[in-house]
Formats: structure tokens, C-alpha cells, sequence
């Protein structure tokens, strides 16, 4: 019985870990294609929508991989951790500081996600300055993988940790020194619209 | 008599009253603002209308029948404008417009300059009708001393019932369109929102907002006194009254000139003197306005109606007498930069293609080369496509433009230019900084 | 879908992305500074599915779908 015990519990271990660094590389996959969508760099061939779309869908997957993780790492019995920690982030009895950054990407994926689904109704620019909490999200998460888990002595998961950080801040310099779209060619800077200055109607 | 003379010691009272010219402007060229005592010598003082919501109602049915239209360049019929935000949702506010963000355009500055009574009269008899508790007069900054004088003048005497503040304009073209202004007084921001709504319904505060343009109100104070029979003996029946216009280019005598309705356009260019050289064309109504030929237009009368036949409109009284010895093409390139430069800035079409426009102007302004088929599809493509008039201002006084001086498209790219004077007819300001 | 769909455009807020004329190039084509034009206002019942989409798609919610009655 126990060693059945010890299987299952052995198998939430690996699923934790498995889904964990399935969703690093997911979410820096989401970080360069969100990027992506607003800058318009995508490779010219690749419509618009496509990338938008891509960028969406591979989310909604990584926030149901995300749900999995939690779930797995909770019911583990090797250790300890409490559901409240899934989203509280200093409840954790086990690596506090660890599972916090997992519960604060939680609670910032949980927020960009809301605000996303609800994105009609709430406004852009309400949705707007939620999402910019991902930028927050992904190195809470990062910081988490580096110290949650144990695997970084494998070759191929300390490759797509540096790939992952690698590939996400590439994105986010390339975020940064992007020019937004309209710039006028020659004149006076172009003001900010009087919709967002003044929160008109 | 329908002329300002300058030698007659002064239009009085009782020839005020018998419909004669000048209404709104004094007779005497040269002076300063009328002071509150010389202004009601003039004038009188204003009636007491607006006791109760019948009354109200009663002189906005009277305005009505006057057929006043707003004096800004769109020219609405003010009794609509009136009544709507009279019975609009909210205690309503009262913008007194003397922006007149248009650089070529004087005619609200000199008014306010010389009668500031009789515009904040009109400001304070609006509001009375609309039930609005405050009136805001913007004015430009040339003028700002003068208005609040005024202003003092009138609250030591406790004149108006409505509180009346004065503010400066913002600078700039758009600033004077209805809700780049209410955005202004409001926020500080003179930046034009999308309509609708309109700031009839929701302005200022979100309350139903009457934005008016100072020659218009200024014209309601004379019908409170004078009436609507009185106000329709000069002008046309569709559009009767007399409305101020600036007067600038190849004529003897630049200026403000106030004229009746309806008069040929070659005698609205006499007032000043009349032409000073050969023309070559007239830009007629401001910057959003329509060139036309002179010899066509001299005869047409300068009304909306009558110069809806060549395309055109009084718009905000502006008459540009071009000389033959000017380039039209240059002047219409350097307006076209300075409308350019003037977007608000919020829409792509706007900013992006009035801007290639002007370019494309400029260019054929230089001799460089001209892509006339890229250009008409350039202007097609920026019509209606902001969220406010700006940019199809734009396109239909460049539009008349190449209809107008077609003839010298063709010599002008390759090099040929028939100005031999600097360009400059057109005043455009320096660019400000951003 | 009964009654009129009317695509419309909110120029202060649209930011020329090009989505929506990638989904729905019948009724939105593109000017030459990349901004939307709107060939047509009123959206066919075939195209509905697809208004539907390009309005969600719009990253900067520029895009707007209004219903009106069938008997306005």
C-alpha cells in the first residue's frame, strides 16, 4: 500500500515539476507573442490576427497547465504547502519565499486573465494597465522555477531556463525601444488623445 | 445706407433702429472699447426677458422667427441650438466663443475690442434663456483685458443675472471647435472629442452645453431689443441679418467690415476699398473655406445660398483677394502645412494624411513633381475620416484649389511659377513650440 | 441576427494594427498610412460571424458593431 501511495505521490511530483517547466517556456512564449501583437513585428508573412490569436490561445493553455501545477504541487504530500499558498503569497510552510513568487505570478496571471475575458465590458483602458502586470507576472514566475525546484543540475532545463529568460527579455527590450505606432513624420509631437487624458464619456 | 462711412459722425440710435448699417460694429473706424455707459447710450439696456419659462420660450420663438444663424462658420439655426439645450437634461452651461482660431480671421477680436458689451450682453441673455446659471467667455488673448474690464464693469453695476467669467483661448486652429473648446474650459485640454454626443446634449461637466460664437450672441442682444421684423430688414429671407467680415490681400483698405447678407461679393470687396490689383482668385469663408475665380464670383452674393452654386460658403467671413502676382498653388501648400501641423493629432488619417498632403503640395509648390492622381486619392481617403471636421476642412479648400489654378498645375511641376512677389498672402503663424 | 449591423470606427482610438482587415477585408480595407476604411456600413447576415470577430480582435476596441432595430 504505501509504495502504491509512493507512486501516486511520486507522480504529482513529476506532473508538478513537468507542467512547471512546460509552463516557463509557455509563458515566455506568451511574453514574445504579446510583444509580437503590439509591435507588429511579427515575420510579414504571419497575419496580424494570427499572432493575436496565438497569443490568446497558448495563455488560455498555459493558465489551465497553471491550475494542474498548483494542484499537483498541493496535493503532494512529500510537502507541505496548504492551498492557501496557491494564491496567498507568504503562506507557504515550505520554501515561503519560493512558492510566494508562484503565488504572486498566480495572483498577476489570474488578474491579466480576468480583466482579458471581461476586456468589452471594463474598457481598454482599465484592461490596459492590468495587463502591463505581466511584465510582473513572468519574472515571479522565473524567480519561482530558479528556486521551487530542484532540476536545475539537468542540462536541458537549465538550457530552457536561460532560453526561456533569454527569449523574454529580448522581448521586452524590443517593447521598450519599439516606437508606437503613430508617430506623425514631421511636426509637433503628437499630443496624447483627449479620450485618455480626460476619461471623456 | 448699407456702407460704413467713415465720415459720418456716427450711426445713432434711432437709424440703428431703422435697419441701417453698422449694427454690431461702430461707425467710427479707429477707438477703443465702448465703455458700459456708451454702450447703453447706444444701445439701451437690455430688456428684462427671461422672468419665467414662457417669456423664455417666447424670445427663443422670437429668434426663431428672426432666422439668426450661428456666425462661426457652420452657421446653425441658433433658435435650434437653443431650445435644444433649454430642454436638455441637465441645468445647462452657456461657452461664449471668441476663440477665432483661424489666423486670417479678425472679425471676433475687433468686436470684442470695440462693443465687448454687446457680446457679453448677448452671453448673459443666452444663459437667461437656457436657464443656465454661468456663462463662460473665452476670448483670445489680444483682447482678454479689454473683455474682463468689461466683465468688472458690468458686476460693479450688477448687470446680469448669471454669473459671467471670462477665460483666454487656447492657441492653435482647433481650438475653437465646440468640443476642443468645452474640452479646454473643462480640462485644459483644447482637444476635439468624437460627436456624438453632441455638447448640445452633453458638454461641459456632461451638462447640455450652448457654445456660441461672440458675433452671433452680440447679434441676439440687438434682436432683444430690436426685434425679429427689425433684425430681417437687411439681409436675404432665407438668411437675413448682417454678419461682420475680414477683408485681407489685394485691397485698398484691409479690415473688419460689416455687411449685410446677400450682397454681391464684388461689393463686400469694395467696403475695403475694393481690389487694389489685378486678382487671381478669391479664397472666400477661411482655411477650410473655397478658392473661386473672381470674375465668376465678384457676381454671386455673398451667402450661404448664394455661393452654394460655386461650391463655396461665407463660412467664417473670410474674403482673401489673391493678386496676380501671387501663387495661389504656394499659398494653398503653406495653409495646407499649417493645417497639417495643426491636427490634434488623435487620428491616423488626419495626422498622416494631411501630412502627406501638404508634402505633395509643397512639392508641386517647388517644382519638384507633382502626382496629381495620388493626391486626389489622398484627399478622397481623408475626407470624414476624424473625429472631427478638421481634416475634410482641409480637403475641400485643397480640393477648390486644384479646381482654381488647374491651369498652372501642369507649368508649376515642371518649374513655372507665376509669383513674383513673396509668398505670404495667406498669414500662416510660426510653428509653436511643441 | 435580425435587423441592421453597422461596423463603425472610433478614429481617436484606432491605432492602425490592420487586424481588423485581415479578418474582414470585404468590408475594411486599408488607407495608405494603414488606418481602416470602411467599405460598407451596414454588415450582411454572412458576414456577421466575421464583424463579430474583427471587434474582438481589435486590440485597441477602435472597432464597434452597433445593432440598431430592424424597423428603425
Amino acid at each position: 500500500m504505501s509504495t502504491v501511495a509512493a507512486a501516486g505521490s511520486q507522480n504529482l511530483w513529476f506532473l508538478s515539476r513537468g507542467s512547471g517547466l512546460v509552463l516557463l517556456i509557455l509563458f515566455s512564449a506568451v511574453i514574445v507573442l504579446g510583444v509580437a501583437t503590439r509591435t507588429g513585428s511579427a515575420p510579414r508573412r504571419w497575419p496580424r490576427f494570427a499572432v493575436a490569436e496565438l497569443h490568446r490561445t497558448l495563455s488560455l493553455f498555459a493558465v489551465a497547465l497553471l491550475v494542474l501545477h498548483v494542484v499537483t504541487a498541493i496535493l503532494d504530500p512529500f510537502v507541505t504547502i496548504g492551498w492557501a499558498a496557491a494564491v496567498l503569497p507568504l503562506a507557504s510552510p515550505y520554501r515561503t519565499l519560493a512558492i510566494g513568487m508562484g503565488a504572486l505570478a498566480v495572483d498577476l496571471s489570474g488578474a491579466v486573465l480576468l480583466t482579458s475575458v471581461l476586456r468589452q465590458r471594463l474598457g481598454q483602458r482599465t484592461w490596459r494597465a492590468v495587463h502591463w502586470l505581466a511584465y510582473l507576472a513572468w519574472p515571479a514566475a522565473f524567480i519561482h522555477s530558479l528556486t521551487a525546484g530542484n532540476d536545475l543540475g539537468i542540462w536541458w532545463v537549465a538550457l530552457a531556463e536561460v532560453g526561456s529568460a533569454a527569449a523574454a527579455a529580448a522581448a521586452v527590450l524590443a517593447r521598450v525601444f519599439s516606437r508606437s505606432r503613430g508617430e506623425p513624420p514631421s511636426g509637433p509631437p503628437r499630443p496624447a488623445s483627449a479620450r485618455e487624458v480626460l476619461r471623456v464619456r | 445706407m448699407n456702407t460704413v462711412d467713415s465720415d459720418r459722425p456716427g450711426v445713432n440710435a434711432a437709424e440703428l433702429r431703422a435697419g441701417h448699417l453698422p449694427r454690431l460694429l461702430p461707425a467710427r473706424i479707429w477707438g477703443g472699447p465702448a465703455s458700459l455707459a456708451e454702450h447703453l447710450a447706444r444701445h439701451g439696456p437690455l430688456p428684462a426677458i427671461g422672468r419665467d419659462a414662457g417669456s423664455r420660450a417666447e424670445f427663443i420663438a422670437e429668434v426663431g422667427r428672426a432666422g439668426l444663424t450661428g456666425r462661426g462658420g457652420a452657421g446653425f439655426p441658433t433658435a435650434r441650438k437653443l431650445h435644444a439645450v433649454a430642454t436638455g437634461r441637465d441645468v445647462p452651461v452657456v461657452i461664449a466663443n471668441g476663440t477665432e482660431g483661424e489666423p486670417a480671421s479678425a472679425k471676433d477680436k475687433v468686436l470684442l475690442a470695440r462693443e465687448p458689451h454687446l457680446v457679453l450682453d448677448g452671453a448673459a441673455l443666452a444663459a437667461r434663456m437656457v436657464g443656465a446659471p454661468r456663462a463662460v467667455v473665452v476670448v483670445h488673448d489680444a483682447v482678454r483685458e479689454i473683455v474682463d474690464d468689461a466683465a468688472a464693469q458690468r458686476r460693479r453695476a450688477r448687470l446680469d443675472r448669471v454669473r459671467v467669467t471670462v477665460m483666454t483661448a487656447a492657441g492653435g486652429f482647433v481650438a475653437g471647435e465646440a468640443s476642443a473648446l468645452v474640452n479646454w474650459v473643462g480640462h485644459g485640454i483644447p482637444l476635439p472629442t468624437e460627436v456624438p454626443p453632441r455638447v448640445s446634449e452633453r458638454g461641459l461637466d456632461g451638462r447640455p452645453t450652448l457654445v456660441q460664437n461672440v458675433e452671433t450672441l452680440a447679434h441676439l442682444a440687438l434682436i432683444a431689443r430690436h426685434g425679429a421684423r427689425w433684425f430681417r430688414t437687411l439681409g436675404t429671407p432665407a438668411e437675413p441679418g448682417s454678419m461682420l467680415v475680414t477683408i485681407i490681400g489685394a485691397v485698398h483698405r484691409p479690415g473688419v467690415y460689416e455687411t449685410e447678407i446677400g450682397r454681391p461679393v464684388s461689393e463686400v470687396l469694395d467696403l475695403a476699398g475694393g481690389p487694389a490689383a489685378a486678382l487671381a482668385a478669391l479664397l472666400i469663408g477661411g482655411y477650410f473655406g473655397t478658392w473661386l475665380d473672381p470674375a465668376t464670383a465678384g457676381a454671386l452674393p455673398f451667402s450661404a445660398a448664394g455661393l452654394l452654386a460655386a461650391g463655396g460658403s461665407p463660412g467664417a467671413g473670410l474674403v482673401a483677394a489673391l493678386p496676380a502676382d501671387a501663387c495661389g498653388l504656394t499659398e494653398t501648400a503653406r495653409v495646407a502645412r499649417y493645417l497639417a501641423a495643426e491636427s490634434a493629432g488623435q487620428c491616423g488619417p488626419c495626422v498622416f494624411g494631411l501630412d502627406s498632403i501638404a508634402g505633395e503640395l509643397e512639392a508641386l509648390a517647388a517644382g519638384r513633381r507633382f502626382d496629381q492622381a495620388r493626391l486626389r486619392r489622398w484627399l478622397g481617403q481623408v475626407d470624414g475620416r476624424g473625429a472631427c471636421h478638421h481634416p475634410d476642412g482641409a480637403v475641400h479648400m485643397i480640393r477648390s484649389a486644384l479646381d482654381v489654378f488647374a491651369a498652372e498645375i501642369g507649368r508649376h511641376a515642371r518649374g513655372w511659377c507665376r509669383g513674383t512677389r513673396s509668398p505670404g498672402v495667406l498669414p500662416v503663424p510660426p510653428r509653436r513650440a511643441p | 441576427m435580425t435587423g441592421r449591423a453597422r461596423l463603425r470606427v472610433d478614429p481617436i482610438a484606432c491605432d492602425a494594427r490592420g487586424l481588423c482587415a485581415e479578418v474582414l477585408p470585404e468590408l475594411i480595407t486599408l488607407d495608405d498610412w494603414g488606418f481602416p476604411i470602411i467599405l460598407a456600413r451596414d454588415v450582411p447576415p454572412g458576414l456577421r460571424h466575421e464583424a463579430a470577430e474583427a471587434v474582438r480582435l481589435c486590440p485597441t476596441l477602435a472597432l464597434r458593431l452597433d445593432h440598431t432595430a430592424r424597423d428603425r
